[in-house]
């Protein structure tokens, strides 16, 4: 009956190797949204001189809102501002923690539309970190970015949100696994 | 290429143990089949009362049987129950009955793991349905588990529905690794692929379509459990995750998923149309490749199911094309069933015309698919009625129909004793205007913007759904009728003959009814009787 066995066994290891694609579906789609810029996913900073920065203005939205049961106070200092491509231009965001018990937040961003998602350079970016406050205490802090002057022609404006998560559970969470 | 049993043991002519251990213990494929058969007829049940529920509260609009959060649970144990619970096990009941019979082998090729596999199934759902009875109620997010509602905002019970999940798809990759291993190693000496029954293609498909996915939907279970206990951000978007990757592996399973619950269908209608119009199956070929195209393309159109999370244009297209290239390898299997009937010499026993109704009811179905497969449109139609429309008109009217059609076109057979005619026609009288009774208005609703998932609804849907819920009721009474139909058989059915049907065709027929309780010990020879079914 080998093969019988033989079947089973190719038909085990495509079984195995179906639940490993399931999982390497997660860094594939990452890619994907990487290059096409779905969701409006923006990657890690990235900076380099232009030569030819371009003469566009370029009108930028910013717009904060917080998740569900967050109940931090969270802005940027201007709604909107205009900004000529390949120019460095800064924008604070000030963190007020509202509660009165340090919590541990993270803000995530996106870019509408998509497409121009990968023109959106971040030079330096709270983004990338967690924000850590004690009870009513309040930063500002700022961030750096560029806009590429290879955005398509049919971009005038861009707007970028962010969304303020509450992961003080989370962090506490992986601690106590660690 | 085909192994034939060797080494005859010593108590060569046993028959079944007495009492439960006959069930508990059993490797006989004929055994297993008729426990996952039995399983899912009461799973049908169950779920059948939730869906009672679920209408019952929708008969008048505003709020007043059941609470909103009780109605979201029926809403994801009656979704969850009858497609895990009945559709599935039931097909798997009757891989089990009929392939070996069908390529006359003497068993599956595995009887152990096939044991296991059905034994596994009702500890799953006895896990799922203890829930109910759990601090937080049961599962309450839909049948598609969409994280965060299965994740951050889930009741602490989705553990045991991930669990459950996991058992549940353990139990259907046991299975098919079992049906593949059988036809390609136990076919009797002479058929060839091209001569197999056309059930038995549909399941050799099915079977590697169920090997490619279950293991996908186990590792999004398998993510979910690590973001709720285990601090990963696989879909939390606070943690650099994303939801929108849920839907995408979720429907990567899901859709060729739905093509599992209809393509051994395709198989058991073909056959039934064939015996009924008294000629072989017509383009018996395009059958086949049309299942193999129609399984193949099932990968690269799930997106279609999530044409309103602001996917680029490019990618709606994509998924729209794509999707509507499926109505062709269907279109070709409907026009071969009538092509069959053509000219045929037809009569209607209650088998036959369950199978017409399919052909009838899912085309009706499959139509409503291709509206839906519309991007621009589905905009207007996505999460309404209408999808719940679509859907039941391919899973009740489709793949239920079928697996009635193919008791009432089998259980004389499995017996060896009549069902009673007259009331098996009742029953599909009866079936067939309740359903269309149930189903056919919520189009209607669907297109008038009415949400699906919901507990209450605006005024001007009151009318139509108050039909819908008498229909269902009927519907539902209905098959209780059927339980009686099969259980007066059993007891007191007339002697069946082993052909049973004057124009049916196919080894299983050549035994006699009810078969031995070990057939094919020898592999018959083909070149004498017929063997495509």
């Amino acid at each position: 009956m080998s093969s019988i066995k033989k079947s089973v066994s190719k038909l085990f290891l495509a079984t195995i190797g179906m639940f490993l694609f399931g999982f390497a579906l997660v860094p594939i789609y990452d890619v994907f949204c990487e290059i096409t810029g779905l969701n409006g996913k923006v990657t890690g900073p990235t900076f380099s001189e232009y030569e030819d920065i371009g003469n566009r203005e370029i009108k930028i939205t910013f717009t904060t809102t917080n998740n569900n049961g967050m109940p931090w106070f969270f802005d940027s200092d201007r709604p909107q501002m205009k900004v000529k491509t390949g120019e460095q231009n800064l924008m604070s965001y000030v963190f007020t923690n509202t509660t009165d018990k340090p919590m541990i937040a993270q803000a995530i961003p996106s870019v509408s539309p998509g497409k121009g998602a990968q023109y959106f350079h971040k030079t330096e970016c709270f983004c990338f970190e967690q924000q850590y406050l004690e009870p009513g205490e309040s930063i500002s802090i700022p961030l750096k970015f560029v806009i590429d002057p290879d955005l398509p022609a049919d971009i005038s404006s861009l707007a970028l949100g962010y969304t303020l998560f509450d992961i003080t559970k989370d962090q506490m969470m992986k601690q106590a696994s660690n | 290429m085909s192994a034939v049993i060797e080494g005859h043991h010593d108590d060569h002519h046993h028959g079944p143990a007495k009492g439960i251990t006959r069930w508990l213990y059993t490797t006989n494929h004929k055994d297993i089949g008729s426990l996952y058969l039995w399983f899912s007829f009461i799973m049908l049940f169950i779920g059948g009362a939730m869906a009672m529920v679920i209408r019952a509260e929708l008969f008048e609009p505003g709020s007043q049987i059941v609470s909103p959060e009780f109605y979201n649970q029926m809403v994801t144990n009656h979704g969850l129950i009858m497609v895990f619970g009945v559709i599935m096990p039931a097909f798997v009941g009757l891989a089990n009955w009929l392939i070996p019979m069908q390529i006359g082998a003497p068993d599956m090729a595995l009887p152990r793991l096939n044991n296991l596999s059905f034994w596994i199934l009702p500890a799953a759902f006895g896990v799922l349905l203890a829930t109910f009875f759990m601090e937080g109620g049961a599962p309450n997010f839909g049948w598609t588990f969409y994280a965060p509602l299965s994740t951050e905002y889930a009741p602490p019970t989705v553990t045991y529905f991930i669990f459950a999940v996991h058992i549940m798809g353990a139990s259907s990759i046991m299975g098919s690794i079992n049906v593949i291993t059988t036809i390609l190693n136990m076919r009797a000496p002479g058929m060839t692929l091209m001569k197999m029954p056309l059930f038995v293609w549909s399941w050799l498909i099915t079977a590697y379509l169920l090997i490619a996915v279950m293991p996908v939907l186990a590792g999004a279970v398998t993510m979910m459990l690590m973001d709720i206990h285990f601090g990963t951000s696989f879909f939390k978007a606070g943690g650099g995750g994303d939801p929108v990757l849920f839907q995408h592996i979720f429907w990567f399973f899901g859709h060729p998923e739905v093509y599992i619950m209809i393509l051994p269908a395709f198989g058991i209608v073909s056959h039934i149309i064939e015996t009924f119009s008294r000629k072989p199956i017509f383009g018996y070929d395009s059958m086949v490749y049309a299942i193999a195209s129609i399984a193949l393309l099932s990968f690269v159109v799930w997106a279609h199911h999530m044409f309103t999370v602001g996917m680029p244009i490019a990618g709606e297209l994509f998924f729209m094309y794509s999707t509507m290239l499926i109505a062709i390898p269907t279109g070709v299997k409907v026009f071969n069933w009538l092509s069959t009937m053509f000219k045929g010499s037809l009569t209607f026993e209650t088998p036959m015309l369950f199978a017409i109704a399919f052909v009838a009811l899912f085309t009706i179905g499959g139509l409503s698919g291709l509206m839906l497969a519309i991007a621009p449109a589905d905009f207007q139609y996505h999460d309404t009625y209408f999808v719940v429309a679509h859907f039941h008109y391919v899973l009740v009217p489709g793949a239920l129909f079928s697996i009635i059609a193919a008791v009432y076109y089998w259980l004389p057979k499995w017996t060896g004793y009549m069902y009673d005619e007259f009331m098996g026609k009742t029953h599909f009288w009866l079936s067939f205007v309740s359903v269309n009774l149930t189903f056919f208005p919520m189009h209607f609703v669907g297109l008038a913007g009415m949400p699906r998932r919901i507990p209450d609804y605006a005024m001007q849907f009151a009318d139509y759904n108050m039909i819908v819920s008498v229909g269902a009721f009927l519907f539902g009474l209905s098959q209780l009728l059927f339980l009686y139909v099969v259980l007066k058989a059993i007891i007191y059915g007339k002697k069946a003959t082993g052909q049973v049907w004057e124009g049916a065709k196919g080894l299983e027929w050549t035994l006699d009814s009810p078969p031995a309780y070990h057939t094919f010990e020898t592999p018959p020879n083909l070149e004498a009787g017929e063997a495509k079914g």
